[in-house]
Formats: C-alpha cells, sequence, structure tokens
C-alpha cells in the first residue's frame, strides 16, 4: 500500500522498554528482579476463588487536547498515553535531598518543590497524575504532600488521576493516603486499582477506577467503545477474594496485614544483600520496587557498550544482565527524554519474589563480589 | 446516529449544576470538567439499554448473542488446571502468550495455507472487540473515510468515530424471494456500483463482517471478490471481522478475504475465542496480518492495555490444540458446534413464521431477524419518537416476555427506516430456553385466533 499506514496518534509511542527488558531477559541465564510481577504463589483463597469462577459466566482513560501534569519518576505508560490522546505531557520530578555520608538514602527524601510544581499548572492544564505509593521510587506521598497536590488542583480546577495499585503494600508503619479523601478532591479525582497488584494475580488482568459519576460516565463511554466487557471469571474471583479480606480486614490473618509484612522482610534481605557489590539502595516505604544508585559504577566503569545517545543506567543494566546474570530495570525510562541524562545513574529492582529467588540473587551478588577484589 | 436521546441532556444538566463545586467560576469549572471530544455522542450504547430491560428474570432472553449453552467440557477443565499454576497468574506477553500465539499460527496457516508468524502477524486483544479498536486506533486517522455496510455491528460507528473519521455507508439490500421459497440472507446483497460510489482517494478502509451479524450473510467468492477488486484499486485497507467463522450452515463456505490475492497485505481479519468456543466471558480475540499493519495494532496495545489474561490465553491454546488435532472429525467443536445450531436455526426458523414473522433464514452466524411489521401488533402505548422496532421489542418484552434487538439499532440514521421493521433473534440458547420462547409462541398464536 502506498499511503501512510498507521494513523498520527501513533507518533513517538512506537518504542517500549519492556518489550525489550523482558526479551533480553528470556536470552540470558539470569535472575530476574527486571518486571514487576511476583514469582510466588498467589494466596489460596485466591486461587480458589478463581477456581469457583471458572464455572460460573480495558481501563483506558483518555485526555483531552490540553497539558498533564506528571510527576517524574512515572509509570513509563502515562506520557505516551497522554501522547495518543493528543495531549500535552508535563513533568516535574521529585528530586533528592543531599544525604549524610554512610546513610542510605530513602523515597521520603525525595520530594517536589511546592514553587516549582506551582509553575506547571497553567490554565490549560487539564490533568495530574500522580502515583502513589510510587513506582519506581516507592515513595508514599505524606498527607501534606497530597495537601499541597490537591491545594493546586482545585486552585487551577484539575482533575487527578490517582494510580494506587499499590495501595496495600507500604512498609515501616506508613500510611497510604488516597488524595480522594481529601476535603474537595472527590468530586475531582480518579481513583485507579489492580487486581493483580492487590493479590498478586498480575496476569488476571482485572483494575478499577473509582470516581464521581459525571466524570466517570465517559470513561464508561470509552470503555463500551473499546474492550465494553472485562473477562468475567477474573471480575468474579476477585469479588471473591475481597468479601473473604472483608472478614479479615485489619486482623493479623488479613493478606493486605501479612503480604506487606513479608514484602518488608524481602525488601530488607534485597537492601542488604545489593549494598556489597557497591549498590546503593534507596529505601522504599511502598510498592514492589526500590532504585539503588550506580554512580560509583558510573565513576569506575563510564564506558560500559551502547547504542549512541543510550542513558548509563540502561548500558549497565544489559552488561548487568550479560555479565552478572542479574535483571533489573534502568530508572531513566521513568523519564522524559530530555531529563533522563540528569537521572541515569538509577536502577530498579523488584523485591516481591520468591525466597529462592531471593536466594539465587545472593548467590549472583556473592560471586559479583569475589570478581571485584 | 442511533442514540437515545435522554443521555446527551442529562450529562448537560450533571455539568453545569452549581452544588458540585462552590467556585464563582462555575462555567470555567464546567469546561474542564467535560469529556474528550472524540466520545462526544458516542454515549448511548444499544446494549446497556436492551439488557437492563432483559434482566428481568422471567422474561425469555433471545436479544443479546450470550450463549447459554454449555461451552464445551475441555475447555472449562483446562482453565480449572491452569488456575492452580502460580506462574500463570501472572503476566505474559504482551502481543499474545507465547502457547496461544503458536496455536493460532498453526490453525490459522492451515486456513490461509500459508505460515504465519506467531509474533508478527498475530496480536492477542480483549476480545474481539478490542482487535476492531486496536485496528481502527491504529490504522485509521482523523479525516480518513471508512466504508461500514449497513446493517453493522453497533461498534463499527462509534469506533471510526472516535478515530475521528468518517463513516460512509451502504446497504445491504433484498431482492424479493422467489415464489416458494425462503427468504435467505443470501437474498441481501450489495450493488456493485452503488459499492464502487463509495470509494474515493480518502478511503481507508473498508470494514466487512462475514459470516454477518445481524443478518446471517455468508458473502460468496464472488461477492468478496468484488470487494477485494476495489480494495486493490482505491489502495484501502479491509478489516475483516470473521468471529462467526466457524458457524456456516449446510451449502454454505466461510471464505477469507486476506486470501484472495493481493489482499494479505491490506487485510485484518479479526477472531474471537467467545465465538469459537462458547465463552463469550473469557474476552479473548485476535488480529491475524501482515507485520507491516501487526506492528501498529500492537503499538496500541502497548500504549492500552498492554497484556491480556494470563490463565485464560493458556486455557485457550490447550483448548485449540485438542481441536486442531482433530479438524477433520465431527467431535472437533468447529464442526459439531454448526451441526447443533443448524437444527436450532431451523426450530427458530419455524417458530417465528408459525406466529406471522417473517424469517430470513441465516446462511452462518447464530442469529436470525425477521419482519415483525405483518403482525400489526398495537404499539400505542410505547414512546413516540423511536424507530417501529424498537417499540416492538419493548412492546414484546413487556407483554409476552420475549426480548430480542431492533435491527435499527445496526444501523446509521438515514438508513435507519430501511430495517426498523426487523427485530433479532439470538439462538444459540439451550433447548429449554428455545422450549420456553415456543410457549410464549404458541400462547401468542392462540391469543391471535
Amino acid at each position: 500500500m502506498t499511503k501512510r499506514l498507521q494513523a498520527q496518534r501513533l507518533n513517538g509511542i512506537d518504542h517500549n522498554p519492556w518489550v525489550e527488558f523482558v526479551k533480553l531477559a528470556s536470552e540470558h541465564d539470569v535472575v530476574n528482579l527486571g518486571q514487576g510481577f511476583p514469582d510466588f504463589a498467589p494466596p489460596d483463597f485466591a486461587m480458589e476463588a478463581f477456581q469457583r469462577a471458572v464455572s460460573g459466566d480495558f481501563m483506558l482513560n483518555q485526555y483531552t487536547k490540553a497539558f498533564v501534569i506528571i510527576i517524574e519518576p512515572a509509570f513509563d505508560c502515562y506520557e505516551p498515553m497522554t501522547l495518543m490522546a493528543g495531549g500535552r505531557p508535563v513533568f516535574v520530578s521529585l528530586k533528592p535531598s543531599p544525604i549524610q555520608d554512610g546513610e542510605l538514602d530513602s523515597s521520603s527524601n525525595w520530594k517536589l518543590d511546592p514553587t516549582e510544581l506551582a509553575s506547571k499548572f497553567t490554565s490549560r492544564t487539564k490533568a495530574l497524575v500522580l502515583n502513589t505509593p510510587n513506582n519506581p521510587l516507592g515513595k508514599v506521598f505524606s498527607r501534606e504532600e497530597l495537601e499541597l497536590v490537591a491545594s493546586l488542583c482545585q486552585q487551577h480546577d484539575v482533575v487527578c488521576i490517582t494510580d494506587e495499585v499499590y495501595q496495600w503494600l507500604v512498609y515501616d508503619g506508613h500510611q497510604h493516603v488516597s488524595i480522594a479523601s481529601l476535603p474537595g478532591m472527590w468530586e475531582r479525582t480518579l481513583t485507579i486499582g489492580s487486581a493483580g497488584k492487590t493479590f498478586s494475580v498480575t496476569g488476571w488482568k482485572v483494575g478499577w477506577v473509582l470516581g464521581p459519576d459525571n466524570i466517570l460516565k465517559h470513561l464508561r463511554t470509552v470503555h463500551q467503545n473499546s474492550v465494553f466487557h472485562c473477562p468475567t471469571q477474573g471480575q468474579a474471583a476477585v469479588a471473591w477474594s475481597f468479601e473473604r479480606e472483608q472478614l479479615y480486614f485489619g486482623q493479623p490473618s488479613s493478606y493486605f496485614v501479612q503480604f506487606p509484612q513479608a514484602m518488608q522482610r524481602s525488601r530488607d534481605h534485597m537492601i542488604h544483600s545489593l549494598q556489597s557489590v557497591g549498590l546503593k539502595p534507596v529505601i522504599p516505604h511502598g510498592s514492589y520496587f526500590l532504585i539503588t544508585d550506580i554512580s560509583d559504577f558510573k565513576r569506575t566503569m563510564p564506558d560500559l557498550p551502547g547504542t549512541a545517545d543510550e542513558p548509563y543506567d540502561s548500558r549497565f543494566v544489559k552488561w548487568m544482565i550479560k555479565n552478572k546474570g542479574l535483571v533489573a530495570i534502568p530508572v531513566s525510562i521513568f523519564y522524559s527524554k530530555p531529563h533522563r541524562k540528569h537521572f541515569d545513574h538509577y536502577i530498579r529492582f523488584c523485591f516481591v519474589k520468591d525466597e529462592s529467588t531471593l536466594h539465587a540473587m545472593d548467590e549472583k551478588l556473592q560471586k559479583w563480589k569475589a570478581e571485584l577484589k | 446516529m442511533f442514540l437515545a436521546l435522554g443521555s446527551g441532556t442529562r450529562f448537560l444538566k450533571t455539568i453545569y449544576s452549581s452544588k458540585i463545586l462552590g467556585f464563582s467560576t462555575s462555567a470555567k469549572m464546567s469546561l474542564k470538567f467535560t469529556n474528550a471530544k472524540r466520545i462526544e455522542g458516542l454515549d448511548s450504547n444499544v446494549w446497556i439499554e436492551f439488557t437492563k430491560l432483559a434482566a428481568d428474570p422471567s422474561v425469555v432472553n433471545l436479544g443479546q448473542g450470550l450463549p447459554d449453552i454449555s461451552p464445551p467440557i475441555y475447555v472449562k477443565e483446562k482453565l480449572s488446571k491452569i488456575a492452580a499454576i502460580d506462574s500463570l497468574n501472572q503476566y505474559t506477553r504482551g502481543f499474545g502468550h507465547p502457547s496461544l500465539v503458536k496455536a493460532l499460527s498453526c490453525l490459522y496457516g492451515k486456513l490461509y495455507q500459508n505460515q504465519i508468524d506467531p509474533n508478527k502477524e498475530i496480536l492477542v486483544t480483549v476480545g474481539a472487540y478490542g482487535s476492531l479498536f486496536s485496528a481502527i486506533q491504529a490504522l485509521i486517522d482523523k479525516g480518513d473515510e471508512v466504508i461500514i455496510i449497513v446493517p453493522f455491528y453497533d461498534c463499527y460507528e462509534p469506533m471510526v468515530r472516535m478515530a475521528g473519521a468518517t463513516p460512509v455507508f451502504i446497504p445491504l439490500r433484498s431482492s424479493k424471494p422467489v415464489d416458494g421459497k425462503r427468504w435467505s440472507s443470501s437474498d441481501w446483497t450489495l450493488d456493485p456500483h452503488e459499492l464502487e460510489s463509495k470509494f474515493n482517494s480518502r478511503t481507508k478502509a473498508i470494514i466487512l463482517n462475514t459470516p454477518h451479524n445481524p443478518l446471517g450473510k455468508v458473502y460468496t467468492k464472488e461477492e468478496l471478490q468484488i470487494i477485494a477488486d476495489l480494495c486493490i484499486k482505491y489502495d484501502t485497507l479491509c478489516i475483516s471481522d470473521e468471529v462467526y467463522e466457524w458457524l456456516v450452515y449446510s451449502g454454505n463456505k466461510h471464505f477469507k478475504i486476506a486470501t484472495f490475492p493481493g489482499m494479505w497485505e491490506r487485510t485484518i481479519t479479526i477472531g474471537s475465542a467467545g465465538k469459537t468456543f462458547s465463552v463469550t466471558g473469557w474476552k479473548i480475540g485476535w488480529s491475524i496480518g501482515p507485520n507491516h499493519l501487526i506492528k501498529h495494532l500492537q503499538t496500541i496495545q502497548q500504549n492500552t492495555i498492554y497484556t491480556c489474561a494470563t490463565p485464560l490465553q493458556e486455557a485457550l491454546a490447550q483448548a485449540f490444540w485438542i481441536d486442531i488435532k482433530r479438524m477433520d472429525d465431527p467431535e472437533c467443536y468447529f464442526n459439531s458446534l454448526p451441526k447443533e445450531l443448524e437444527v436450532k436455526r431451523d426450530r427458530m426458523v419455524c417458530l417465528l413464521e408459525s406466529v406471522g414473522l417473517k424469517a430470513i433464514v441465516p446462511d452462518g452466524g447464530y442469529f436470525i431477524i425477521a419482519d415483525v411489521s405483518l403482525l400489526d401488533a398495537d404499539l400505542s402505548d410505547m414512546k413516540d419518537n423511536e424507530p417501529y422496532d424498537y417499540k416492538f421489542v419493548k412492546w414484546m418484552t413487556k407483554n409476552k416476555k420475549l426480548s430480542a434487538i431492533p435491527v435499527s439499532a445496526f444501523c446509521n440514521s438515514e438508513t435507519k427506516l430501511q430495517f426498523e421493521k426487523f427485530v433479532r433473534f439470538c439462538f444459540i440458547k439451550k433447548d429449554s430456553t428455545l422450549d420456553a420462547a415456543e410457549e410464549i409462541i404458541r400462547a401468542w398464536n392462540m391469543q391471535k385466533s
């Protein structure tokens, strides 16, 4: 065909980092701490619920031709989805304050500058995308931080799209706060949740959005003109799983209590192990992930193979996959192109993995450590 | 547009209510909270309206195309076993679970008589609906024209509009059946000159649906050749919705337009697990085509849902292998289901005719449409500003406890009048449902006499 085939809305969004890194991980003998999925069993009750559901009978948020504020580092799909809808992403970065020597950085140390944030809002700002707990950083936005975002949203009359898929995974006594619960926010907030992250069943692909009917009705219109339905069994199983959890809510046997406790231990295990080879973890207070500072490696091994313009962290990850048998994800993919060069010295690890995977990780790290001497 | 009148105005009332926020800039506020222009006018949906109506348990529902027959046992068993495997409850390959695309590649390789690359020439989507969405979003641009044949599965028009393109409609027209012969879906055809007149330099694609919903028409080789010739002459794409490909009745054959010379490179062919294995709730579909087209659908996929449900894809793959291995066997579901449905089709035709509804015998699919005007039902109670068939279905649901779908829901506003005498019935229903329908129809008959 001589005509241009693809629609203009695809311009610039055809490349996807996951496709690249998932493929690479499958081509080498690796311990995969890259893509965010649990490699242990989902809880029994969820599996049983799905079994029961078997005998029984897509979230698309589209933005208008307007500006959408995205807080970086951000889950990578926010930008292409905004572009595909004809919107213009406007980025504002979480920035770490300097830390003391010998101390570990923490996700709560990464903050938005209030003045800078306010400057990003204009009369054409339609929405702001929030992600708490944050992927990749693991930051859990505090009530005060959310109040700042909320007041700006109200002042400029902006819709808040809040991705809270990791809402049940918070550590060290931190509390997840839903911005929709703050005064003046319910009527302008869309809150997104995920069965995959709630019940460790990422393959079920059931998610949801909560919000006021006057905004949700437009999402329903898109829904009925795109996927129309979601798989029935998955939804039934999620419903039954939630019913089970409601009975145990707040009790020690609740999955929402046990799971974050277990993942906190995994997180601590990983933080301890990664330091042995000179990686510097940033302690996350929520989510599946932690990022580690690789500046020391950037100093000692600056010239790793890669394509022209490829950020350092991406080259480092590829080197690590091939030479050390560990998979992580370069954090620069969570930044907009112009900002990547400022944040090319971090890589993201997923610690929501089985004990055996973490032990395999330890073995690889021990070997690495031995090679450093 | 086939939209109900109420919802648009309701939306405006809600948005402009000053109760929502106490700001003095309420007019400015309301503009921000409005929907994106791409969904303007697309909010109403016939399924939502009629499913609600038929939800009354005392109604025999022959409306929405929902099989109430059991799916094959092995399909359910596979899913049950797979649900217990940990890794199959986590993310899989975004463009399609490896074992599923392999099975699809094998099956369709046989049907296309050509190798189909499982990774580059197949995309697994959330239902065939998701394939239609991805194909249209990927390949249709603002300002393009897309030819849609009327009647059409109702989502084609809003999806084309949502992409900013203009639908161009052409109706199937019927010759009157020869005396003594039953009215058949094959009597409905496209006028070749009229069809050609719809093509121009702005035409990006034509959407084809064979076997056809709601008519049940199975396009012949000759009819497809005419469409293919035009696609090649005007250099357009063809999006071919073939979800009912296995449901073809005696004396008919399903042809894939993508196998015609010059067509593979410009065609996306869509299939559905829901229709293939009677599992509409699984929402797994697929698009097959050349990589230079499929890669754009993959871009849409990676920027929308990213990946489809894993356990369902694995179960489907395993079910496919069972039937791929016995394609010549009458026990193969691809063979047994159409045989089972042909009996139900014939029963349905008789039932409808016994009460004075003039049925159009479908050559394929699991729907049958009938002309209800001869019944001359008293619809004076029904809302005035709706097409005849909408009123008839609502009257029939309320008074006869039998539901169906008005065929004008499958038409654009200009052609509604041509089809407003027709109502669509779904016959992929278990015998007890058809028995219940039969009882209603007998009683209806007695009332008339």
